[in-house]
């Protein structure tokens, strides 16, 4: 007995059936995992305190008035760290002894020492030397200060990025060396380190609640202001880890579209032969 | 003109290339399209290079007359790439004199790059076009842009005269409809084309070509010749290094031969080819005369 040859258009419609079939069923196990694991927190969360709902109607508001300052504190950072990285990757990449060494001193040391040590060594020792700055001012300085020596190395490595070729076709062309950096290299390596940048401002939401150490009224800050007095951090700290949680995925979005409408406009994805 | 009397590194007389080739001035060869009594555009002489102590480049001249086209043949790795990236610098040779028109840069690898010598050595670049194997044009700008980035920001140009110029050399090159075009959108000829366009948007004294045709899958290589042929035959100056014998054989006026970091057979196509002197150079082309 021979067998029926299967119709090759019927047997592809049942593939794609199937394998849609299977997808559903991924996504749905996902998320339940998603939605046990928050119901068994949520869980614990009820049996260990007793939900005073006037408490958090107060206290809301409050904290939330925090989520501001954290992205205040995080965007004149990140502003910072990008100046600094900037000039900190030109440093690296110089053939100039002095602007190299310099570049690598400032990497190494800030990359050497805790964040936390920074803030509070802007805040508490600088003025023993007679340098005294309000403690939003410290905080934004050690956080890009901080942030740039990192970002410094990822820009570093977006620039040795570019292919070689490019700068050989505009020094072919006449170009000088700055205009060859500024026109050519600069915006190539920029669209290399977007994502970067976009994941450290990202970091940079969370890492900012360190300043709360030194007196700035960011999230964590009010949220320990609130929870302490009457001994209910559970609620507060809750709070604001819901508030931390939102920002990261919100501004984790936005930077998915970012960088989609850049490969787009890019217009470099799709070859063609 | 005085031939160049060079030495090799082992103190054996080298190859006196100006006696080899300007026995008869450019102008007296049948159809060349130098001009009588021309003075030379290009002139290299003595350039040697080193890689560290690899000796690649041992003494290698080369006189050009407005309208010559010029092929470099030879082994990969002979030293003709690197021999044509230090006519614009892109490698600096390790001794020797590069002139372009009127522009004239002696290397000294010894001493730190001044101000001056940076600026000679792009002034020098200003007077020689480049076409690259790996085409390198600017991914982030449209065809158009790509032309024009440079008349502009370096030579200082209006960007309504540049835009014209460049749009003549697309137009050239049978690009013109791709000119609003991102480099990644055009077939790896059709980039190579845009490339020449570029090159040509800077109206050097010179075009040098690095292996144009080798990254391009062969049934692109044609469209990428043509117009390098036609631009031969319109009187560019042009030295071109490859390995498309039919390019030599078609459009060159003098094809020069390297091995082993030497020129060591200068001469018309016909004859270079077809009848060489050099056993070295006849090894090299009996592979090809076998297809």
């Amino acid at each position: 007995m021979t067998m029926p040859a299967p119709q090759p258009a019927a047997l592809g419609l049942e593939i794609q059936v199937s394998d849609k079939r299977r997808a559903i069923a991924w996504r749905l196990q996902f998320m339940l995992v998603w939605l046990l694991i928050l119901a068994g927190l949520i869980a614990f969360v009820l049996f260990t305190i007793k939900l005073n709902g006037k408490f958090l109607v107060t206290v809301i508001p409050f904290i939330l008035g925090g989520a501001g300052m954290t992205i205040l504190v995080s965007f004149f950072s990140i502003a910072m760290a990008i100046i600094l990285a900037s000039l900190g990757a030109l440093g690296r990449l110089s053939r100039n002894p002095i602007a190299n060494g310099v570049a690598s001193f400032y990497v190494s040391l800030v990359r050497g020492t805790p964040l936390l040590l920074q803030i509070l060594f802007i805040y508490l020792a600088l003025p023993q030397a007679g340098i005294v700055l309000p403690e939003l001012m410290c905080g934004i300085i050690a956080l890009g200060f901080n942030y740039g020596a990192y970002m410094t190395e990822i820009f570093r490595a977006g620039i040795q990025a570019v292919p070689h070729g490019q700068t050989e076709a505009a020094e072919s062309l006449g170009m000088n060396g700055r205009t060859t950096f500024m026109r050519i290299i600069a915006p190539q390596a920029f669209r290399i380190v977007t994502p970067a940048i976009g994941n450290d401002f990202i970091a940079m939401l969370k890492d900012s609640s360190l300043v709360s150490t030194i007196g700035v009224q960011e999230l964590l800050w009010k949220a320990q202001a609130a929870g302490r007095p009457t001994y209910q951090s559970m609620q507060t700290l809750i709070v604001a880890a819901l508030v931390y949680w939102v920002m990261t995925i919100v501004f984790s979005y936005v930077q998915g579209r970012l960088e989609k409408g850049m490969a787009s406009a890019d217009r470099g994805k799709g070859s063609v032969q | 003109m005085q031939p160049n009397t060079l030495s090799g590194p082992s103190g054996s007389p080298a190859l006196g290339v100006g006696d080899l080739v300007h026995t008869m001035h450019p102008a007296e060869v049948p159809g060349a399209l130098v001009k009588p009594g021309a003075e030379p555009i290009l002139r290299a002489t003595a350039i040697q290079k080193f890689f560290g102590l690899n000796h690649v480049l041992k003494g290698c001249s080369m006189t050009v007359y407005p309208g010559e086209t010029i092929t470099i043949l030879g082994r990969s790795g002979s030293g003709k790439s690197t021999f044509l990236r230090c006519l614009n610098f892109l490698e600096e040779p390790s001794a020797g004199v590069v002139e372009i028109h009127d522009r004239r840069v002696i290397s000294n690898p010894l001493a730190p790059r001044s101000k001056a010598v940076k600026e000679d050595i792009r002034n020098l670049r200003l007077r020689a076009g480049m076409v690259f194997q790996e085409f390198n044009l600017f991914p982030h700008l449209s065809v158009i842009r790509n032309l024009i980035e440079a008349p502009v920001h370096v030579k200082h140009m209006p960007v309504a005269e540049a835009t014209e110029l460049a749009e003549s050399y697309l137009e050239k090159v049978g690009l013109i409809e791709k000119r609003n075009e991102f480099p990644a959108r055009l077939s790896g000829g059709q980039r190579q084309r845009v490339a020449i366009a570029r090159a040509l948007t800077m109206q050097p004294d010179v075009l040098l070509f690095d292996e144009p045709t080798s990254a391009l899958d062969p049934s692109l290589v044609g469209e990428v010749l043509k117009v390098m042929e036609s631009l031969a035959h319109e009187g560019r100056t042009m030295i071109v290094v490859t390995h498309e014998m039919s390019f030599a054989k078609e459009a060159a006026d003098r094809v020069y031969f390297m091995d082993e970091g030497e020129f060591v057979e200068v001469g018309p196509p016909e004859q270079v080819l077809a009848d060489p002197h050099d056993e070295r150079t006849r090894k090299f082309l009996s592979r090809f005369l076998n297809i």
